[in-house]
């Protein structure tokens, strides 16, 4: 049963030590009766009003792992946008039209000896305008807690097992520092365009979580 | 939190819901029209200690850090808060209930 009220202690924790999903239909709870209050203040106060707070969510539903795929097919087929991006990933995926705003993106390459894996351990910082939202696992406290330890077992787990001579390197994102991982183009694919391409980017394959899927 | 030991990745996923969402879309729009920032967000998270990750989710605890910046922030007071709370929980027993006004 998920928890539905503000004032329990670890009866919200299931057996594996995570926290419950959130209600959703099952009665209202503490923290949704804030947000509803808090809303409401907002917009009785003229800061803010119910239709930029719709739009808001609109545009965050719109964003899509198909903006990163975009990106990262156009990194395999142009060579002057892959260099612009490695040089400056900010102003690149801008001009692409994925503003970031005041965020910075830095773009990893994966290599025939390296392999990149993004996390957040602070909390959940994550590419949104190239991935959207952050999946629940991104999120969660075994995910943050282990991929800076252990994250060869971490990838392990996502059914990625890598050579011992590739190199893992995490990156640990913050509120101003983004990453997207550059997977690999994928054998096989020569003369493949770029829309085509990008069917075959995942959005595991731009945390580090996964690989791209290979041509069929 | 970052290098403590932990369990299995957990492969489950979920829908938001409107009501993540629209937490989502206040963290949002009220940083960019300056009433706080995300290290304000931040700040309320870290103090919650870490009891609050475990028994509380993710936007429960981002709903919690907003408002406590947005009292700091003047944009109103704890008492309003505590108030229109009370006309929310009144209203119904689900969120749809408890959302239409």
């Amino acid at each position: 049963m998920p928890h539905d009220h503000h004032d329990h202690d670890h009866d919200g924790l299931s057996p594996s030590g995570h926290p419950y999903r959130p209600d959703q239909d099952t009665g209202l709870s503490y923290w949704q009766t804030m947000e509803i209050a808090v809303r409401e203040l907002l917009i009785d106060k003229g800061v803010l009003t119910a239709a930029r707070i719709a739009a808001q969510i609109e545009a965050m539903d719109a964003r899509s792992p198909a903006n990163g795929a975009a990106v990262v097919a156009r990194y395999w087929t142009d060579p002057g946008f892959a260099a612009a991006l490695l040089a400056d990933g900010t102003t690149t995926v801008k001009e692409m039209g994925f503003d970031l705003g005041p965020m910075h993106l830095i773009a990893l390459p994966n290599t025939d000896t390296l392999h990149n894996i993004i996390v957040c351990t602070l909390c959940s910082c994550y590419p949104r305008n190239l991935l959207g939202l952050p999946p629940d696992w991104y999120k969660s406290r075994a995910y943050r807690a282990r991929t800076v330890r252990e994250p060869r077992r971490v990838l392990a787990e996502f059914g990625v097992t890598l050579p011992e001579h590739v190199q893992v390197r995490v990156h640990d994102s913050t509120a101003d520092m983004r990453y997207i991982v550059l997977p690999q183009r994928p054998a096989g694919t020569d003369g493949w365009d770029a829309a085509r391409l990008a069917t075959l980017v995942t959005r595991d394959s731009m945390i580090g979580t996964g690989l791209p899927k290979t041509a069929a | 939190m970052g290098g403590t030991a932990a369990g299995p990745v957990p492969d489950a996923s979920h829908d938001f819901a409107l009501w993540e969402k629209r937490v989502d879309a206040l963290m949002v729009l009220c940083s960019g029209l300056g009433l706080f920032t995300v290290d304000g967000l931040r700040r309320v998270l870290e103090d919650m200690g870490p009891d609050a990750f475990a028994s509380r989710s993710y936007y429960d605890r981002w709903i919690a850090a907003i408002s406590q910046n947005l009292i700091e922030a003047g944009t109103f007071t704890t008492a309003e808060l505590a108030e229109r709370m009370a006309e929310v929980e009144a209203r119904g027993q689900t969120y749809a209930d408890a959302a239409a006004r």
